[in-house]
Formats: structure tokens, sequence, C-alpha cells
């Protein structure tokens, strides 16, 4: 129980200082919510139902130039197909869980709390790679709990935060340029996963293709990038 | 469709995509070279995100001078492989987006 409690400390000691750049993501999406013509009470449901930020600002936008239902339903749905690829990432080291932890740790798995927590497990499993039992190591060691603490620091972050943006933000200037904490959050969680010289590759090549496919519908572009960066790393890999 | 059709429908989606490989890898084995190449998500996906949003501005790649986010953006990433310090990097990154921002404009 205290190896739990402990873990989950951790986990949202962790998120803190990431939580930091979310913020100011939370306010912009309330203010563009409203200005979107959304009601603030959907525009605060939508945090919780999708919970997602691009695909919910996105979606504001959308509904603020009066597009159709069914049109926006599909961009905000494939814009979140990056997270099938953190599904797979995370699949391993959660496998021994119940159904019920499978379940909330999904609902949680967002771009932040997913960096953050891979990076642990990484860290955790650095000596063996290939190790069978790493989901079983994971879980023995309560490491669930440092993923759910993060998830849940940032959720309830999410949640205030576009309250915030909804009942204060019209008032945020757009020279401040406040969405740029959302690029300086990323740079912040890419470091630490950049280890060894076939990371660097894969990193390297996939922000390169995403600025050649970044005119690509739908973030398409985002996940052909991953893509090429994986198979660059693997390639980088095998070669050392 | 109303408001509330597409938020569930939007949040349904994402939901499914995030459960989708949890649990399908729940129940088969994972071969190995899959999971050799998952270890490469993390490193492929943040700059496939941060890339386009310091280098393409209003639609164009923009690689010159004047180019704030981009000058930012990398002093940004020097501060955090240096301290290895996210509040340091996104305090940083932002005073340097204003500052420049002041100047170049």
């Amino acid at each position: 129980m205290l190896s739990e409690r402990r873990k989950f400390l951790a986990g949202i000691k962790a998120e803190l200082p990431i939580l930091i750049g979310v913020i100011p993501f939370g306010v912009i999406y309330g203010v563009v919510a409203l200005e979107a013509g959304l009601k603030a009470w959907e525009a605060q449901a939508m945090s919780a139902i999708v919970f997602a930020g691009s695909a919910q600002f996105v979606t504001a936008q959308l509904v603020g130039v009066g597009a159709p239902g069914l049109v926006i339903a599909l961009t905000g749905g494939v814009i979140n197909l990056r997270h099938a690829l953190y599904s797979a990432s995370v699949a391993p080291y959660v496998k021994p869980l119940r159904p019920a932890w499978k379940w909330l740790l999904s609902y949680l798995l967002t771009d932040e709390a997913y960096a953050v927590t891979i990076t642990h497990y990484h860290c955790n499993t650095i000596a063996n790679p290939h190790e069978k039992d790493f989901g079983e190591a994971s879980t023995i060691r309560h490491e669930h709990w440092y993923f759910l603490g993060a998830g849940l620091a940032l959720w309830a972050t999410w949640q205030v935060s576009t309250a915030v943006g909804i009942f204060l933000g019209a008032v945020i200037p757009e020279s401040w340029s406040l969405d740029f904490t959302v690029a300086l959050t990323f740079i912040a969680l890419v470091v630490p996963v950049l280890r060894d010289r076939a990371s660097l590759a894969a990193g390297a090549v996939a922000g390169l293709v995403a600025v050649l496919a970044v005119s690509f519908p739908l973030k398409l572009g985002l996940v052909i990038a991953t893509v090429a960066g994986i198979a660059i790393g693997l390639w980088m890999e095998a070669e050392v | 469709m109303s408001i509330w059709l597409v938020m569930i429908a939007i949040g349904v989606m994402t939901y499914a995509t995030r459960l989708s490989f949890i649990l399908l890898f729940g129940k088969m084995e994972i071969p190995r070279n899959l999971r050799r190449a998952l270890r490469f998500v993390p490193a492929a996906v943040l700059p496939a995100i941060i890339f386009p949003e310091l280098l393409v501005r209003d639609g164009v790649l923009n690689l010159s001078l004047g180019n704030e986010r981009m000058l930012a953006g990398i002093l940004a990433f020097l501060v955090a492989w240096r301290t290895k310090s996210a509040v340091l990097t996104i305090f940083i990154g932002m005073a340097a987006l204003l500052l420049l921002q002041t100047l170049l404009n």
C-alpha cells in the first residue's frame, strides 16, 4: 500500500513541471471554444468527454465556421490516431493489469501523461529491453500507480484550466503568444527520450517528414512522420 | 447533428483509439520486433509534433531568422538538454519568444 501511494505521488510529481505548459493551453482552449459559439458548459464537457487538446481546438474551430457535424466528428477522431501508437507503446507494461485498470488508464492516455509515463517505464526497464516479463515486473513494482498519478494530475489541471479560460480567458491578449507553451512542453518532454544515436535519428527524421507533410489533411502527416522515424530508428539500431 | 452528438462521437473514437492496443495486446503475445519498434514511438512522435510548430508559420515553411518561434524553440531545446528542467525550458523559451517578438517587430 505504501509503495502504491509512493508511486502515485511520484507520478504526480513528475507531471507537475509539464503542467506549467498545459495550463495556458487549457485556458486558450476555453477562450477559443466560447469564441466559436459553444456554450460554457458545452466547452467544459468537451474537456471531460474528449480530453484531447488538439482535437478539442479543431472541433471548436470547425463548429465556429459552421462545418457539418459528420465532418467535425471524423476530423476530431482522426486527429487522435497517434494515440493508437501510445496505446501500443504502453501495452506491454500494463498487460497483466485487471481490465478496470486498463479502461481507466486508457482514458488518461494523453500526449503529456504518455510522454512522462513511458519515459519512466523505459528508464526502469533499460537494463534489459528484451526482458519478456517487464509487464509483470512493472506491475509488481506498482508502476501503474505512477501512470495513474501522472494521468490524473493532467486531467484535473485540464478541467480547471478550461474553466479558467471560460470564465476569465477573454482578457488574454493574443500578443502574449501563450499558445507557444504547448511546443515548449513537448520540447521539455522530448529531451529525456533522445537517449542514443538511434532515437536521435528517429526524432530528426520524424520531425523533417512532419514538416514536409504538414499540409496533409487531418494531421495524417504526424502519423506518417512517426512511422518514418520509427523505421529509421530500427535501421540505425540494426546497423550498430 | 447537435454539438453533443459530435462531442460524444469524437470522445468515443478517441477513447477507442487509446484503448485499442492496450486491450488487443492484453490477449496476444507482442512480437519481439514490434516491441523493438514501439520503443521509438516517443522519440519519433514528439519531434513530429514540435518541428511543424516551430518551422511552419501560416502554413509555409519558414527557416528565416525572422521566425521567432524557431529561434526561441532552439534555445528552449538547449535549455532542456543542459538543465533537464521542464520549468526552466518553458519559462526561458517563453521569455525568449516575447523578447524576440519585441525586438523583431
